[in-house]
């Protein structure tokens, strides 16, 4: 038989604000445990919540950008179950009322297709502590540093079809969050985290076959393995004649499996109802068009413009648009270097490579965008060849200046009048009389791959300023004379 | 409206409330009195009335964001029944 895969994701993103959705605790990554971690955040009683309103703005602005429908009014609740690292014994979430509705993404599938993956809806919420299992003589540590870091959900349509559409709606959303600036989408530090609720029902069956939801998956890579393994688990579970259970499952990644966490029928009974503690939210006109105003040009839309306006291919426009600080990068050199074919050559070579081996990310970069520019505009004028300017771009890398500062100060502006470059040339024929003589008796198809000694004669003669072109054009005729 | 014990049980254990035989018994008696007044509800029309989050008409204040709390996990800690490097230790979780 014939098997359709279904998916739906659910993702739990962190809004980087600087505190906490309801408290004022501060949301840093990697604090001492519990010193981050106030009364609200430690569910005492007599303390309320208030809520972050960057954390609403955060929320608004992803809604707007996936062009979904923004909740006027949006309510909180509380969904209410036991665990060590949720104090309160309820999380607060939103359930009837999300601040963001239904709204849509477009992703483009490996063969280039594009498909429309729904948003069904997105809340926001307020993650829970950490539970350290290690041994604490046979208890378990809690730090609730974490517990009241704002998130937001953002629920898909069961739309995809396989494990790597599911993949490429989440790297999808990765980009779209980290573009807004809404999260720094940090996948180490549990930024970013996935559910995956897969289902398998026979080819052109419509209705859904009974799902596993698999938790907590923190990378892209992962989120494909496990939902093969899920996938592969159900239908041979089928087709041995068994069912399909609805349960919670974990992967685990060090034996690439999905496993039961030992499922409670009455689990998943969190018996919401709206939290007292807190006011329904509403958003006016004037918030709403704030959040619309502060979204930047989207990446699809970038993409576009950069392959139309700019005459990059689509592959180069892909590659730039990959995130919005290498777009930004991109576009201020090649705005300031006035060649475009040069700055995307140059961005995704020298520079990116020098990153790599520096192990730096591109806004720890020591080469400004603008200096960047600054290197190609010389490049694209010919005061440099390609070869210095790597000479240059290294000294710009170790913090000499722009690239005109090091250009006068190391003397690396190009020869290209054509006075200084015939001395040099006439000079280098003078002193190589024995293969002058060879290059002229050779054979004529011979003759270019030696024309390579006299240039390079030359080019170290001026320290590699000779304009190559020219050096070439010189040489060729002298030499046939 | 039905409801029985056995709901009852089911809403103490999903509240982790240790209830007894007798407590469920009169529990039941009880709530289902509340129930049936709150039945009584059923008999108004209320469609086109929106659902009810909050019994004050006001809406959510918000908060700017920054850093007000400090440091006081010392203070916090000094009545939890056990702490080791700085983490509330329980009784252990197996998942």
């Amino acid at each position: 038989m014939q098997w359709e895969t279904v998916i739906g994701l659910e993702i739990h993103t962190q809004l980087s604000t600087i505190s906490k959705i309801f408290s004022g605790a501060s949301t840093a990554f990697g604090a001492e445990p519990n010193s981050q971690a106030c009364l609200v955040d430690l569910g005492m009683p007599g303390v309320l919540p208030v809520l972050n309103v960057e954390a609403v703005r955060k929320a608004v602005i992803f809604g707007t950008a996936i062009g979904a429908e923004i909740g006027r009014r949006s309510v909180f609740d509380r969904k209410n179950y036991f665990y060590p690292d949720l104090p309160k014994g309820y999380q607060i979430s939103q359930l009837e009322f999300p601040i963001v509705g239904p709204g849509e993404v477009e992703i483009t599938l490996e063969n280039g297709e594009s498909r429309m993956i729904g948003v069904t809806r997105a809340h926001l919420e307020e993650d829970a502590g950490k539970s350290l299992h290690e041994d604490f003589h046979g208890m378990t540590g809690i730090d609730l540093n974490r517990a009241g870091t704002p998130l937001l959900e953002i629920v898909s349509e069961p739309d995809m079809r396989s494990a790597v559409e599911a993949v490429i709606y989440a790297k999808k959303i990765h980009q779209i969050v980290r573009y807004l600036g809404v999260s720094d989408g940090n996948m180490q530090e549990g930024s970013f985290r996935c559910d995956a609720n897969v289902s398998v029902r026979p080819l052109g069956q419509q209705e859904l076959g009974t799902r596993a939801e698999l938790k907590n998956i923190n990378s892209f890579r992962f989120l494909e393995r496990a939902i093969n393994f899920e996938v592969e688990r159900q239908i041979e579970l089928i087709e041995e004649g068994g069912r399909v259970v609805q349960e919670t499952r974990l992967y685990d990644s060090d034996k690439d499996e999905t496993r039961s966490m030992r499922s409670k029928e009455e689990a998943n009974d969190y018996r919401y109802f709206p939290d007292p503690d807190l006011l329904p939210i509403e958003l006016d006109d004037a918030f709403i068009e704030d959040a619309v105003a502060a979204l930047p040009e989207m990446p699809d839309v970038r993409r576009a413009r950069f392959e139309s306006d700019l005459g990059l291919s689509n592959q180069d426009a892909a590659t730039v648009t990959s995130s919005r600080e290498l777009a930004d990068y991109f576009e201020t050199a090649a705005t300031i270097g006035g060649d475009t074919r040069l700055a995307v050559n140059w961005v995704m070579g020298e520079f990116s490579a020098a990153l790599n081996k520096a192990g730096l990310d591109i806004t720890n970069s020591p080469v400004s965008a603008e200096h960047f520019g600054g290197l190609i505009k010389r490049m694209a004028d010919n005061t440099i060849s390609g070869k210095i300017a790597k000479e240059v771009f290294e000294a710009m890398w170790s913090g000499d200046g722009s690239a005109d500062e090091i250009i006068e100060a190391k003397g690396l502006k190009q020869i290209t009048d054509s006075g200084a470059i015939e001395a040099i040339v006439d000079e280098v024929i003078a002193n190589s009389v024995p293969q002058v003589e060879n290059y002229r008796q050779a054979d004529a198809e011979k003759q270019p791959k030696m024309l390579g000694y006299f240039v390079g004669q030359v080019m170290k003669a001026s320290k590699g300023k000779a304009n190559p072109q020219q050096v070439n054009a010189l040489l060729r005729e002298k030499l046939s004379g | 409206m039905s409801f029985d014990q056995s709901e009852v049980e089911k809403i103490a254990h999903l509240a982790r409330l240790a209830v007894s035989d007798d407590e469920a018994k009169h529990l039941t008696t009880d709530l289902l009195r509340i129930l049936d007044l709150v039945a009584v509800m059923d008999e108004v029309d209320a469609s086109g009335v929106a659902a009810m989050a909050h019994p004050l008409h006001m809406t959510q204040r918000l908060r700017v964001d920054e850093v007000t709390e400090t440091d006081q996990r010392e203070q916090y800690q000094q009545i939890a029944p056990a702490t080791e490097d700085g983490l509330y230790l329980v009784p252990r979780v197996i998942e």
